[in-house]
């Protein structure tokens, strides 16, 4: 029983993961659109769509920060000084982004703060596309803590990495405005989601290639062959969703491209769980060497179990509060 | 000076650290304050609350924006500087986290959503319940991490296996001795530094003649809150202290500025402990004192810093004048708060302009104060970083000094703008007053049961 623990544990971090990319991905997707925006009164619009959601969105961040610290100390400590860089600067961009939310209210000109948001909003996801490509292409450890240099992280294909997470968030943030605005700022999404799909098309493909070619350990994990016939699928509903998405944004359905695009980002994060598991510290720190004691994990896991449910229903009731769509011009005051 | 990263890196955690404190410290009091005046108002119905509690809304937007965003730098510190901590202690303080964030993050974050947004969207009793639950939030944080906090002060309930803290008993864990004492002046300081704001505020809305009956609502509320807490902080800071000495006494003796423990402490008012002589210049003391207060007799006795070798020792000045801070300001805070009682009392408060001056002054005092309360607590656990099991300068993480100097730069400087414009806009919410321009008028918003309400008010208040 004790060794499905950490199992269990990858498994809620890799919900709180997949979770926090898919809500704080809209939002800073927004935050990215913002300079596109016509007038003050769009940029209104666009942001009282997030208002009262993105500071939770974000509390999926410190879950999967805190629980990674709590459930595998040891590749908590080894990531954080591997990804310091990218890391911290992230966390500066989500700084400006956070503050702007506050500030752009109460600030009579409002130049400064748009600049701040959408800046923010870029570097925070262009730095976690950096992260995600520094552990994807494996970290050095030895004797249990980073070897490497400071930036050993930055390669052509992290960099390619940051470019893909900005165009997926972008396009989780126009579907997000399909979704919730109307009128000029509603159209004008719809009519970028389309290009942007072919983008996020265009880097899932890359991806695809690059990482088996670059990782054989990730070659072998899907061509090998039992595994390919399990996994043929993947790509196969990847596709039929893009499509779906295509579809639904020509027939102009406001809430299937929100939709479809959170169910593309979770295949695509199939994937890679798919080409990484069982390593939490490519490509040597597995779950198992990683876990933290069995009673910490164990404490944890209590109160995760009876929280999470609860948090999950207010979450919940939150968005249902604030239903419908943000009308131009109209606002939620505060 | 050479640049060594253990120094760079206490440095840039001791930057943010300080720079975020400096929110929870408002905002855990402030959220409890907005709560009460929304239960106020559906109970008295009257106005002015509701007035007052949008207004605190507004500013406490801005700072627990500041504080989320800082806080969330401090969950990722302990992974980019202090990875050797996060191997060793990790067990303990990382579930300690780990429940903060379930059971206060997420409660804060997301009913914050319906506190600032929600009030045309949700019945009044549902708007003023959401101010409660995130003002919970706030306690159920300081709970937790206070919790890991006075761990690191005084571990128990764990055993060490190949160099790595265990968790054996999780409620020793969590109610280490140092704990409860923690948590209560902690929280109490948050009280008390949002109480002197709320005076400052009031007190100046008074004197400028503008808003003065919702600034005298606000000294009223404030003083009746602070002259309880104010004397409580006395002698809660008196009973840690006492606890300090049972658990860290070298921590005591340099709060004390004692060096020889085979003779009883004076209470030193002033001095300037020279850490190469070990002793005291320009003392300025009362004999006996600090003996008095730590052991309750004139002879008594306690450890001085000569009884542990120099490489023990924590930074005496800098833990000696950071104390002297904090007690000066809560003598003020006491005396500030007792003469307010009075005046309030012979019913000459609001005539009191000279008074209303020093309080319209003093709303940076308790930040100060919890400033130094910190430094006193961290600087003088030095040089472990956890008591008796890790030195702070074996916690660090292998990360060169050119990047902890280069982010520690780029926290300069983007905590310094952002600084820079919270404090403006909130001295402008301020001076633009309760029924500042982007206010509501309450009445027509009250909407959903608004019908009902004052019906049910009449048959409460018959
Ligand atoms: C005594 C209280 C206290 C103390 C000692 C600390 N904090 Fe804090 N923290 C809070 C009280 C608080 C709070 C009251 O809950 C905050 C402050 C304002 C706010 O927005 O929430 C918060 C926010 C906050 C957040 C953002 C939460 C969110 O997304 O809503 C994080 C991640 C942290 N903190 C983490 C830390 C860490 C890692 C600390 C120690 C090194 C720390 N805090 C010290
Ligand atoms: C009035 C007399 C006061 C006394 C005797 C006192 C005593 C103490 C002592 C002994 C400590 C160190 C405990 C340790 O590290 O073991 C401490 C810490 C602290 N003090 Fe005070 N204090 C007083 C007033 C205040 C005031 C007015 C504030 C803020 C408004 C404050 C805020 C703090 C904080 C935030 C800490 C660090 C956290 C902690 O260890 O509790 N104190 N105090
Ligand atoms: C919020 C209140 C806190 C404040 C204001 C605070 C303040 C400080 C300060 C001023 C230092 C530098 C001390 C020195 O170098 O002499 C420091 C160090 C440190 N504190 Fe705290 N601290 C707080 C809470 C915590 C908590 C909750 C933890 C852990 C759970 C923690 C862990 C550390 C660590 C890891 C260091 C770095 C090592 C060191 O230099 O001591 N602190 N803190």
């Amino acid at each position: 029983m004790v060794s499905y623990i950490p199992a269990i544990w990858a498994a809620i971090l890799g919900a709180a993961v997949a979770l926090y990319v898919v809500m704080d991905g809209y939002d800073l997707g927004v935050g990215m659109l913002f300079p596109f925006a016509k007038s003050e009164a769009e940029r209104d619009q666009m942001m009282r769509s997030i208002g009262p959601f993105w500071d939770g969105n974000e509390t999926w961040l410190v879950l999967g920060g805190g629980g990674l610290l709590a459930a595998f100390p040891l590749a908590y400590a080894v990531v954080m000084p591997a990804l310091y860089l990218p890391v911290i600067v992230m966390l500066l961009g989500l700084i400006f982004r956070g503050i702007a939310f506050e500030f752009r209210t109460v600030s009579r000109s409002k130049k400064m703060w748009n600049a701040a948001f959408a800046f923010g909003s870029t570097v925070a996801t262009f730095s976690q596309g950096l992260v995600l490509g520094g552990f994807v292409q494996g970290i050095k450890v030895e004797n249990n803590a980073y070897a490497g240099g400071p930036f050993d992280w930055a390669t052509p294909f992290a960099l390619f990495c940051g470019v893909a997470l900005c165009i997926g968030y972008l396009l989780l943030g126009a579907t997000w405005l399909v979704m919730k605005t109307d009128g000029a700022v509603a159209d004008q999404a719809r009519t970028r989601a389309k290009f942007l799909l072919l983008g996020v098309l265009a880097c899932m493909a890359m991806v695809s290639l690059w990482t088996p070619f670059a990782q054989p350990r990730i070659a072998e994990r899907w061509f090998a062959m039992p595994n390919i016939l399990y996994l043929w699928p993947v790509p196969v509903v990847t596709a039929l969703v893009a499509f779906w998405l295509g579809r639904s944004l020509e027939k102009g359905r406001e809430i299937a491209p929100f939709i479809a695009t959170i169910v593309l980002f979770l295949l695509g994060y199939l994937g890679l769980a798919i080409s990484n598991f069982p390593y939490l510290v490519p490509p040597s720190v597995t779950v198992w060497q990683a876990a933290a004691a069995p009673a910490s994990q164990i404490f944890l896991l209590l109160g995760t179990l009876l929280l999470l449910p609860i948090i999950i229903g207010y979450v919940v009731f939150v968005y249902w509060v604030f239903r419908g769509k943000v009308k131009a011009g109209e606002s939620y005051e505060h | 000076m050479d640049f060594d990263p253990v120094f760079l890196a206490r440095l840039q955690f001791a930057f943010t650290i300080i720079f975020h404190i400096i929110f929870p410290s408002f905002t855990i009091g402030l959220a409890a304050y907005i709560a009460t005046l929304g239960t106020q108002w559906l109970r008295r119905g009257e106005d002015r609350y509701l007035v007052l509690m949008r207004f605190w809304t507004r500013i406490f937007a801005v700072s627990f924006g500041m504080g989320v965003v800082s806080g969330i730098v401090m969950s990722y510190q302990f992974g980019t500087n202090w990875s050797r901590f996060s191997v060793v202690a990790g067990n303990i303080v990382g579930p300690l986290m780990g429940y903060e964030v379930l059971s206060a993050f997420f409660l804060e974050a997301t009913f914050l959503g319906i506190l600032l947004f929600g009030f045309n969207r949700v019945p009044p009793w549902l708007y003023v319940v959401s101010a409660g639950i995130v003002a919970i939030g706030t306690l159920s944080s300081s709970f937790w991490i206070l919790a890991a906090n006075s761990w690191m002060q005084t571990p128990a309930g764990h055993e060490m296996q190949n160099g790595v803290a265990v968790p054996v008993d999780w409620l020793q864990v969590i109610f280490n001795p140092s704990f409860p004492y923690r948590l209560a002046h902690m929280v109490n300081a948050a009280f008390l530094t949002t109480g002197f704001v709320v005076l400052a505020v009031g007190a100046r809305y008074v004197l400028g003649g503008r808003f003065v009956e919702e600034g005298r609502t606000s000294v009223r509320m404030a003083i009746a809150l602070l002259v309880v807490l104010a004397p409580l902080q006395l002698f809660i800071g008196d009973q840690h202290g006492l606890n300090t000495l049972k658990h860290q006494p070298i921590k005591v003796a340099a709060m004390e500025g004692h060096w020889d423990g085979s003779k009883p402490g004076d209470l030193h008012l002033f001095a300037w402990p020279d850490e190469k002589a070990e002793k005291n210049k320009f003392e300025i003391s009362i004999p006996r004192g600090a003996s008095l207060i730590l052991t309750h007799s004139l002879d008594g006795k306690f450890p001085g810093l000569k009884s542990v070798p120099p490489d023990q020792r924590p930074p005496v000045v800098t833990v000696f004048f950071a104390f002297r801070i904090m007690v000066a300001i809560g003598l003020f805070m006491i005396a500030a708060a007792l003469f307010g009682a009075l005046l309030w009392w012979r019913r000459t408060l609001f005539d009191t302009r000279w008074f209303l001056h020093i309080l319209a002054q003093s709303w940076w005092i308790g930040f100060v104060a919890v400033i130094s309360g910190w430094v006193v607590t961290e600087s003088g656990r030095q040089p472990w970083l956890v008591y008796g099991i890790l030195r702070t300068a074996d916690a660090t993480s292998p990360v060169p000094s050119a990047s902890i100097l280069s982010t520690l730069i780029l926290f300069v400087l983007c905590y310094g703008v952002v600084f820079a414009a919270g404090i403006y806009y909130i001295n402008r919410l301020i001076a633009q007053g309760p029924r500042g321009s982007a206010q509501v008028t309450p009445e027509p918003a009250i909407s959903p049961i608004g019908g009902a309400r004052p019906a049910g008010r009449e048959a409460i208040n018959k």
